[in-house]
């Protein structure tokens, strides 16, 4: 088969050095002794000035995460991680108090300019306007970035407008200090400490990340996002991001992260929790793009995420879309707990792996409340030697009475040497609950990118089509810069060919 | 001329189906190609098209003199080489209208030609299809999926109109379509002649020839031109019959 080993050929092609994110900025960092102990925790705490219950709830993490065993449930192999063989806590070294950007490390600015993050605020202003299709102008969309550069947030954008609105977005550790009553009431609350593994390792040292709360009723006037960057050789990062949204309001939250190129694996072992209060509702968005390793599997980022929203509120939604290319192992499974009557949990995901990259992610639907109903659209995308598993879990309890599902899962191979595999969880413990699951598994065909080669494009431009039509479902739900962003992405993750 | 196929010998999967075919094709010319199934017509057409599996173990193709025979399919298409496929390829979630910017603009990449810019890409568009009475509805579609077979078949006439090829080979257009549908296929075909555009129409029937007239008509049998005439051969052919030229080849 020619045209598809073509394909897999140039997939193959796609060295690592071709890993546009792979670079490293030369600043000057503050790192706590290598090493995970009491004191590690002490450390982090004392350098984020932490208020004493802050400290006791990391100091019980820890506790409990030492009696905790690593979970092997997931489809991936990978070498031990020696967690005493890594930094926790590294922070560029900056002057203590910035009152402007102008102020931030220009280095690091240069880093989210090659990033293409729109840090400053009057490129953010000048607004790009981009038309679609058919010639209309989309609306000019702004977007507030509270960028985590390593551990600590390095500037917060558009703080104004949000003051105004009532909406708090600050890093999280701001958040403890600036709020710490609105932290001590829901930090844990959907991902309690014990939760598992990583996400005990993660309470025990999480650095930083984002705190957002929208009061009642309000909208948030603009996206919201955090882009997240691990420089620093051998620090794990481990944010922790809380957003709430009280009743009837509604944040729209964009995650996106990059990682230089690195020989040793980084642990990246995040924690995201969200809760909607009564018709609240938050859509997380995620632009995944760490460094997924060299061809032979060597380095990359290993990716154990624990992201869980609680629809705790009658008619609450929170809808998950995540676009992964990147990791050498992804542990992920972005979850809804619909608690509230009636309320609704979505998630869609697009995951690319390549080369040697395992990935392991869905999502789970925990239906409590009456009537609710969720949709799980999963497009996952194997090429190279990479093993994609999609693993999900839907469930209804007793009471859960009326909850629907809907779940679709496709799986796109390409070549044959990948793996693309599908482990649905289903549980229905009462009797009214409707549970639709579909899944397909295609390889690209031969007709189909002869077809598209013979109008004149590329075999890389063939491809990119090919799986950009594959993957539109879920595209269609990412804001707008983040869908060109995500489809510029998949084109090169999968092509190499950058830009 | 515009393309000479020179004894042209190609095996498919082991199996020989070309057997030193010879054609001329001259600028402006429309050609029909008939003959009787596995004469080799649409192996002719994958050839020209340059699909992976068609070996070519002997002979030349030459598009205005150059070998085309080393191109991989996107070059030969960006040289001018379209090919409108018997079974057009569903292609799912990508729109019509994507599809068809896509491939333009990969082409003029090819050649080294500016990007079309949006609006005139899409002017360009909304005037084509209108001419070919292809709706709005249809360019949003995703390509070919849950088309009928005349819209397949449009769907490909429509490319042809906007890609502007300078030699187009048309596989079995009239194949599943009634004659209604037909007519429309044949008329969009009948307004992209031109002076500078020649077209391959490869057919069974000689139906189709009644509203694509041709300019000359090529028999084959056992993958080589056994017979070649006006437009008048394929009515003859029509009432004798391929069995003569299957006869004589063997």
């Amino acid at each position: 088969m020619p045209a598809v080993q073509e394909t897999v050929d140039r997939v193959r092609q796609i060295d690592v050095d071709q890993y546009k994110y792979g670079f490293v900025t030369d600043i000057e960092s503050e790192k706590a002794s290598i090493g995970l102990s009491e004191d590690t925790v002490r450390y982090i705490s004392a350098k984020k000035n932490e208020p004493a219950w802050m400290l006791e709830w990391r100091l019980a993490a820890f506790k409990r995460w030492l009696t905790m065993r690593e979970p092997t449930w997931a489809r991936v192999d990978y070498p031990k991680i020696d967690y005493q063989d890594a930094y926790y806590y590294s922070a560029p070294k900056k002057k203590p108090e910035l009152s402007s950007l102008d102020e931030v490390d220009p280095q690091i600015l240069e880093t989210y300019k090659k990033l293409g993050i729109p840090l400053r605020e009057q490129e953010m202003l000048a607004g790009v306007v981009r038309r679609d299709e058919d010639g209309n102008v989309l609306a000019e969309r702004r977007v507030a970035v509270d960028a985590v550069f390593d551990s600590v947030s390095v500037a917060t954008t558009f703080k104004e407008e949000l003051k105004r609105a009532g909406v708090i977005f600050l890093p999280m550790s701001e958040a403890i200090q600036q709020h710490p009553e609105l932290v001590r009431k829901y930090l844990g609350s959907v991902v309690p400490v014990t939760d598992n593994f990583f996400a005990t390792l993660n309470s025990a040292v999480f650095s930083d990340g984002s705190f957002v709360y929208v009061p009642p009723g309000v909208r948030c006037p603009m996206e919201l996002s955090t882009y997240f960057r691990i420089n620093e050789a051998n620090t794990g990062q481990f944010e922790r991001t809380l957003i709430i949204a009280d009743k009837g309001a509604y944040v729209s939250y964009l995650e996106g992260c990059t990682a230089p190129m690195r020989d040793e694996n980084q642990l990246h072992a995040a924690v995201v929790e969200l809760v909607t209060h009564d018709d609240a509702e938050i859509k997380y968005s995620t632009v995944q793009n760490w460094y997924p390793g060299d061809a032979d599997g060597k380095g990359g980022i290993f990716n154990f995420v624990t992201k869980r929203g609680d629809c705790r509120g009658a008619r609450s939604k929170i809808s998950w879309t995540q676009v992964e290319t990147g990791s050498a192992i992804t542990w992920k499974y972005p979850s809804c707990i619909l608690r509230g009557d009636n309320s609704r949990g979505e998630f869609y995901s697009i995951a690319i792996s390549n080369g040697r990259q395992q990935v392991d992610s869905g999502t789970k639907m925990i239906h409590l409340g009456k009537n609710t109903t969720s949709r799980i659209i999963s497009k996952g995308i194997a090429a190279g030697k990479s093993d994609n598993t999609y693993r999900g879990l839907v469930t209804a309890h007793r009471k859960a009475t009326g909850a629907r599902n809907f779940t679709n899962c496709d799986s796109l191979l390409i070549g044959d040497q990948c793996g693309a595999h599908t482990v649905p969880y289903i549980e229905a413990k009462n009797s009214s609950s409707v549970f639709e699951h579909e899944a397909s598994t295609s390889k690209i065909s031969e007709d189909m990118l002869f077809y598209c080669r013979q109008r004149g494009m590329s075999a890389e431009e063939a491809t990119a089509l090919v799986v950009n039509g594959f993957v539109r479902d879920v595209l269609q739900q990412l804001p707008m810069e983040f869908a060109v962003e995500a489809q510029k992405l998949i084109s090169i993750s999968l092509e190499g060919s950058v830009g | 001329m515009l393309l000479e196929v020179k004894n042209l010998h190609v095996e498919v999967e082991g199996k020989k189906i070309l057997n030193g075919l010879t054609l001329t094709v001259e600028k402006g010319q429309v050609a029909a190609i008939m003959g009787p199934n596995g004469s080799g017509k649409s192996t002719l057409a994958y050839v020209l098209a340059g699909k992976d599996n068609y070996n070519v173990t002997e002979g030349e193709i030459l598009l205005n003199g150059e070998s085309i025979l080393e191109m991989a399919p996107d070059e030969r298409a960006a040289k001018g080489v379209f090919l409108a496929f018997q079974y057009p390829v569903e292609v799912p979630g990508v729109a019509t209208m994507t599809f068809l910017r896509t491939a333009l603009n990969a082409q003029r990449k090819t050649r080294g030609e500016p990007e079309f810019s949006t609006p005139d890409f899409i002017k360009r568009v909304r005037e084509t299809s209108a001419r070919l009475g292809v709706s709005q509805e249809h360019l949003r579609r995703a390509v070919n999926v849950g088309f009928s077979g005349g819209e397949k078949k449009r769907n490909e006439i429509l490319q042809m109109a906007i890609l502007e090829p300078v030699l187009a080979v048309l596989d079995e257009t009239d194949s599943g379509l009634d004659i209604d549908a037909l007519k429309i296929v044949a008329e969009g075909v009948n307004r992209l002649r031109a002076p500078d555009r020649s077209m391959i129409v490869i057919t069974h029937y000689q139906r189709l020839l009644e509203f694509i007239v041709p300019d000359v008509v090529h028999v084959l049998a056992k993958g080589r031109v056994v017979k070649s005439g006006g437009k008048e051969l394929a009515l003859e052919l029509e009432a004798s019959g391929y069995a003569q030229f299957t006869d004589e080849a063997a």
